[in-house]
């Protein structure tokens, strides 16, 4: 941590920076692989090298895709191949000039500094699993392209799909829309459902956890539709309302709604009595002891019913898309199914990957930083 | 010197606390146990401590002595009886009298100085009293860990923020429930002389339940001995040693052989 600290003020007595500055190394340890994290940027001896490794790797694969004769039928675009050259000249440049990155905290005056070199430091960092995952690509394409072990046409290899990527962004052909497209379309329903959902669920379980009456009957009814899968519920939400766009985002929603009123009154429940009694001794009133210290003590509940609200989400975003919206990524993959184009169906599989984590990841983001406090005792 | 001098006068620059006596009058409470027992936890206790007074309740475990204390703060309700704080009848839970547990309960979601704050923000007087939570940091020495959060302080620390949110409020009252009791021998002791030196800057009047007779005796003006099953007042002794004491001094150590001696720990056991 020395060489971390040292652009950091003081660190006893514990300031904001430093507290924060060390959150976000541990938060970047926790994402990447877990010994990263106590591991100055500055690496010595053999660990220098590490950072080259997807170098290595991504010329393996190149290699492979080269040298090995096809056994699939399939034309070769080189988009594959110049996606390797790719990877090969960033973590070239990354690896020599691997000393000059590192972590900083971002303030108001050096974000745009602190970003791209946090992002490179992070990008040095995780290179070992940037090289894994080249030879995972290569081994894709050796069990698929190169010896057709899995055949075609549900079995494309890393060149098609790649191209598809390409080819798809702007456009799906046949006047259908594109991946951009559908990412957008697929945001605005995850987005509106998940903050609709999160916001009444949060609402709910709050009253059914602090007020005993509210309780009594709402405990039953959350019981009874709580467990109903969203997706059951899409012929209904198609009757109730006139827009498919409207349905899907209230089939989200309540997809949402459950597990999140469940941990928040679960947590609102559960908040410690002496808190309580404190807060009543110092002057608290009703209106105090819900809001700033129910709330509050059940916010780590809160974010478990969070992220699997979040997870839920996703599931029903893909099957309500496919249902009624005739846009989104979930009806791209239907779209693409019914015309047994599966290379369009692993495009769209990689960009949910990357897509959905990241929305994931921003989730992690607020969640540490709102439980700042908890700091040191939260290990997932 | 120095550093007491600068916190008194710290403590003498804001505006000096009312202290309330506190009057128990036939105080009856009896629990539910969770297997349908009743329990009587205390019977006919009657007390009476002077406003500014520093009185400490000791007894047996099982005796009843944090139950009073609970009642005092208006937290519970007596069985039958009444409790008075000054003219009041105590009927609910309020800041005049503040509350210190043995767990410092520090909000861990606030920082130090948002949980000295809470509360003036609970009875939203914060914009008119916020000078005085840098006052009351300054008091129990822990300006520089203002905007440290909870878990970063040790368990000495902890309690002296506690002991900053409760005063915050001006209580007429301080009710101290084991307070020192999960700190180690040395930070206890020290943490004894905070304590004193807080009631004597603020002229608070101070209730502390306790199991460390010494600490009684070190503290206290007048020791309230309980007796178990149902709970009631054995006796009461006026400490009556100048202060500060010396712990070691032959008067007080007089005093601990007497008291062990009523609760019947002098080693030579009648029954």
């Amino acid at each position: 941590m020395d060489a971390d600290t040292m652009d950091m003020p003081a660190v006893k007595p514990p300031g904001r920076g430093a507290r924060r500055f060390a959150e976000s190394a541990d938060a970047a340890g926790a994402e990447g692989s877990s010994s990263v994290a106590t591991r100055p940027p500055a690496r010595r001896g053999w660990g220098i090298l590490a950072t080259f490794s997807p170098v290595a790797t991504a010329a393996i694969a190149l290699a492979s895709h080269r040298l090995v004769p096809n056994l699939q039928h399939a034309t070769p675009t080189g988009v594959y191949a110049r996606f390797l050259i790719g990877v090969m000249i960033v973590f070239a440049a990354l690896g020599v000039t691997q000393r000059l990155w590192r972590r900083l905290m971002p303030s108001w005056r050096n974000w745009p500094v602190a970003g791209a070199s946090n992002f490179l430091a992070w990008c040095v960092s995780s290179a070992p699993l940037w090289a894994a995952g080249m030879i995972v690509l290569c081994a894709w394409e050796l069990v698929t392209l190169k010896w057709n072990w899995m055949p075609l046409p549900y079995f494309p290899g890393p060149d098609g799909v790649l191209r598809t990527l390409v080819d798809d962004w702007s456009s799906a052909g046949l006047g259908q829309p594109g991946l951009a497209q559908c990412m957008v379309q697929s945001l605005i329903l995850l987005m509106g459902g998940f903050v609709t959902g999160s916001v009444i669920g949060i609402v709910c379980g709050v009253l059914i956890g602090w007020f005993a009456p509210v309780r009594y009957w709402g405990m039953p009814v959350m019981k009874l539709i709580g467990p109903i899968p969203a997706t059951a519920l899409i012929p209904m939400a198609l009757m109730l309302f006139p827009n498919p766009t409207l349905s899907a985002v209230s089939l989200i929603a309540m997809a949402v709604w459950f597990p999140v009123t469940m941990l928040t009154l679960s947590g609102v429940s559960n908040t410690r009595a002496s808190y309580l009694d404190v807060a009543r001794t110092l002057g608290a009133g009703q209106g105090y002891l819900v809001l700033r210290v129910a709330i509050p003590a059940a916010m780590p509940s809160i974010f478990v019913g969070l992220f699997m609200g979040l997870g839920a989400s996703f599931l029903t975003l893909i099957v309500a898309e496919a249902v009624g919206v005739q846009a989104g990524l979930g009806w791209y993959i239907d779209w693409a199914r019914a015309y047994s184009d599966y290379t369009k169906v692993y495009a769209a599989l990689v960009i949910m990957a990357v897509y959905f984590s990241t929305i994931m990841t921003v989730l992690f983001k607020v969640r540490d930083r709102i439980l700042v406090w908890q700091k040191g005792t939260i290990k997932w | 010197m120095t550093a007491k001098s600068k916190s008194a006068a710290a403590a003498n620059a804001m505006h000096a606390d009312v202290p309330a006596s506190l009057r128990g009058v036939e105080v009856c409470k009896r629990f539910v146990a969770p297997d349908g027992r009743e329990v009587q936890a205390l019977e006919g206790v009657s007390l009476e401590i002077a406003a500014g007074e520093m009185v400490s309740l000791v007894g047996p475990s099982g005796c009843g002595k944090s139950t009073l204390l609970r009642l005092f703060t208006g937290l519970d309700a007596p069985t039958s009886g009444e409790l008075w704080a000054g003219n009041d009848l105590i009927s609910g839970p309020g800041a005049q009298r503040g509350l210190v547990f043995q767990d410092p309960n520090l909000f861990p979601w606030l920082t130090i100085r948002r949980n000295i704050e809470a509360g003036l923000v609970a009875r939203g007087v914060l914009r008119q009293q916020r000078g005085e939570v840098d006052e009351f940091l300054k008091l129990v020495g822990l300006e520089a860990f203002a905007s440290a959060f909870p878990h970063q302080l040790s368990g000495g620390m902890a309690q002296r923020v506690a002991l900053a949110r409760a005063l915050v409020n001006h209580p007429k009252v301080l009710l101290l429930d084991e307070p020192l009791g999960a700190l180690d021998a040395f930070t206890r002791m020290r943490m004894q002389d905070e304590v004193l030196r807080l009631w004597q800057a603020r002229g608070t009047t101070m209730l502390l339940v306790t199991h460390d007779i010494d600490e009684a005796i070190y503290m206290s003006d007048r020791i309230v001995i309980m007796s178990p099953r149902p709970g009631r007042v054995d006796r009461i002794i006026d400490v009556g040693l100048p202060r500060p004491r010396g712990r070691n001094a032959p008067e007080f150590l007089a005093m601990r052989a007497r008291i062990l001696e009523m609760l019947h720990f002098t080693g030579a056991a009648e029954e």
